[in-house]
Formats: structure tokens, sequence, C-alpha cells
């Protein structure tokens, strides 16, 4: 049972999942710091939603933003998950590629730049389909590159999740922060079920979605290297964390222990979700 | 989908560029800049077909109160007309501050 003072404090900490794109942006940099780039005045919007009888958003749902975080250069990409379920498409895609690679092109020269992306999306929008795809397929490239200079730091807080596509850029990242409310995975829930049935995975089971992809899980399981509350303070605290720490090897390139990890599972009997976190556990000073 | 414009005579200049709201379901965004002429001029981008009146309705509503010479874009996915009045005072309201 959580005290008095312990609900006080939860119900007036600053909720980051209730802000939108740019107030995440904001909340991540330092205090004053927060510049928009291709803001929704530019007016990049998608030319093929309109096509398709869809709305597009002036900013396609991404916002770039430069500030710094504890002093040095930063470069945040922040997707607006309210909008189109935060898919990325051509422009979308582009802005956050071009942010990555405009921030390796710094570290090239000697001047790093600390850069952050805020995850709140269902991958690819299907109605943009290959230019979407080709435009995360760029993020994907930029993060390998960057993180070879800079930790590339990834916030999945909710409550969309970050799925498809983007799922693999998260995992590309060097740190990955996630909230108990997140969810991290390749096929969303829905997908799940509309491809494989309902025998497969109910939808509507929320339970049994958090247990299966859930920030909780994710995190036991070493998906996610940090796990918070939904606290934009506290979720900026874990980011200047992040770049403070020393220089670990990327999870995408512990091979050998992917696979191992893969070879303890009998695909023929799949684990539960507890079994899984046994099988799969962190290891002390993961 | 569709795309609606509307004019109103305006009394001042506006300053700055404001902009607020999300293109979601149920909400709409508001991109408001100074008007390249004296008077005001909006263009709605909105999900529903066949609210034009509605539409006029709210912002001559809104225009009783608000007198700036600004060019007002609105992407809409499906506001009501409660939800757009809240969302262009919310946009005078930063533009104020």
């Amino acid at each position: 049972m959580s005290t008095a003072a312990e609900r006080e404090r939860w119900l007036a900490r600053p909720s980051f999942i209730e802000l939108c794109a740019r107030e995440r942006a904001r909340a991540i940099l330092d205090p004053g710091s927060f510049r928009e780039l291709a803001g929704p005045f530019d007016r990049l919007k998608s030319p093929w939603l309109p096509l398709q009888g869809v709305v597009a958003q002036a900013d396609d749902g991404v916002v770039i933003a430069r500030g710094s975080i504890d002093g040095q250069p930063a470069v945040v990409g922040s997707i607006e998950g309210v909008y189109q379920g935060g898919s990325i498409g051509e422009v979308s895609g582009a802005k956050l590629a071009g942010a990555l690679e405009l921030a390796l092109r710094d570290c090239e020269r000697g001047r790093p730049v600390r850069p952050v992306l805020l995850l709140e999306t269902g991958g690819v929008r299907l109605q943009e389909a290959n230019l979407g795809l080709a435009a995360i397929a760029e993020v994907h490239a930029a993060i390998v590159a960057l993180r070879r200079h800079v930790p590339v730091v990834a916030v999945v807080a909710g409550l969309v999740g970050c799925f498809g596509g983007m799922s693999l850029a998260a995992a590309l990242c060097s740190r990955v922060i996630v909230t108990r409310q997140a969810r991290l995975g390749m096929n969303g829930p829905e997908v799940i079920e509309q491809e494989a049935g309902l025998a497969e995975l109910d939808a509507s089971d929320r339970a049994l979605i958090w247990s299966l992809m859930g920030g909780e899980q994710r995190y036991a399981t070493g998906f996610a290297d940090v796990i918070v509350e939904d606290d934009a303070e506290a979720i900026a605290g874990e980011v200047r964390r992040a770049f403070a720490a020393a220089a670990t090897t990327p999870r995408s390139e512990q091979v050998e222990a992917l696979i191992a990890r893969l070879a303890a599972i009998d695909a023929a009997h799949p684990p539960d979700p507890g079994a899984l976190r046994a099988l799969w556990a962190r290891r002390r000073g993961q | 989908m569709e795309c609606l414009s509307f004019t109103y005579p305006a009394r001042e200049p506006v300053a700055r560029r404001v902009h607020v709201g999300v293109v979601g379901s149920g909400d709409l965004e508001v991109l408001l800049e100074p008007s390249a002429d004296a008077d005001a001029h909006v263009a709605v981008t909105t999900s529903v077909d066949g609210f034009g009146t509605v539409w006029k309705h709210v912002l001559d509503r809104f225009f009783t109160r608000f007198a700036g010479a600004a060019a007002i874009e609105i992407n809409d996915f499906g506001a009501t007309p409660g939800v757009v009045l809240l969302r262009l005072e919310q946009a005078v309201e930063a533009l104020r501050a």
C-alpha cells in the first residue's frame, strides 16, 4: 500500500506521458535551450496523406529540437504519438534521419552532439509504405554510425509504445529508457491478433499485452536499460545519467549473448512471461 | 477530407506566430501568423465532410471577439465545435502571452 505522502507526490509529479511531442523535447533539454528546427511553420507536410483523404499535420508528427543537455550541445527527435499513431512517413522519417546525420557530421568534426530519440510510434506509416521504410533504414544506419561517437539515447514512455521498424531503432540505441506504461515490440498486439488469430494473442487483454511487451518485462529481460516512473524530471535525469555513464558494448553487437538467449528457448514449448524473466534475467551490473 | 476558406475583416495587426494543438482524433492544430493583408484569413482542412455551415458559425463567433489580421491554418481531425473554439482561444492566449 502506498502512503498518503507517496500518493500526493505521485499526483504532484509532472507527467511525461501527458506531454505532446514538442513539450517532451522541451522537458528533456536544459531549461531555456529548446530551439526547434523544421517546425510547423516550415510546413514540411506529408505530400501523400492528402492524396489518400487524410489530413496532414504541419510538422508531419516529428519535432526536431536543438539545445543542450548538461550544457553540452544536444538534438532531440520527438515523435507525436497522437498524430497517425506516431507513424513514420517520408517526411517525418527524413526529419529524424537528417537530424541524426547532421549530429554525426558534427561528431566527426570533433563537435559532439548528444542525440535523444523520444519514440512513440507504431512504426512505418502504411499510407507511405516503402518511402517510410527507406527513411527508417536511414535512421537505423545513422544510429549505428552515431553511437561510435556518442551514446544514442532512446526514451519509450507510452502510451503508444514503440513498434515495427522503429522498435529496431530503439534496439540499436546505446541506452533505452522505459516507463511501466511503455510497450516495446516488433509487431503490435493488434497486428499479431489479426495475422495469427485470437488464440495466439487477445489484443484486448491489456494485462497480457503488458506482461509480454510492457516496460517492466522489457527491463526485466534486458531489452531496456532503465525503468523510470512517468515523471518528466525523472526521465530528463535518466537521459543525463545515460550520457554520463561509461560506454558499453551496444546490445545489438552482443551477438554471442543474443544467440545463447535464443538457444535457451524451446520453440515447441515457448515460456510464459514469468519463465522468460527467469531464462533471460538481467545479470548483475547490467 | 474537405478544404474550406473564410475571410474576416480585422482591426489590428498580429505581432507573431503561434502553434497549438495536434491532428489527433477529436482534436486539431492551429497555426496562426500575421496575415499578408489587412484581413483575417482562415484555411480549414477537415477530415469530416459537409460541415461548412458549422465551421462558419464557429468562426463567426470567434471573430466577434478576435480582431487580429491573422492567417490561420486549421488542420482538423474531427474536433467538435467546442474543441475548435477552445483551440482557437488557446492560440489567442499564446499570442498574447
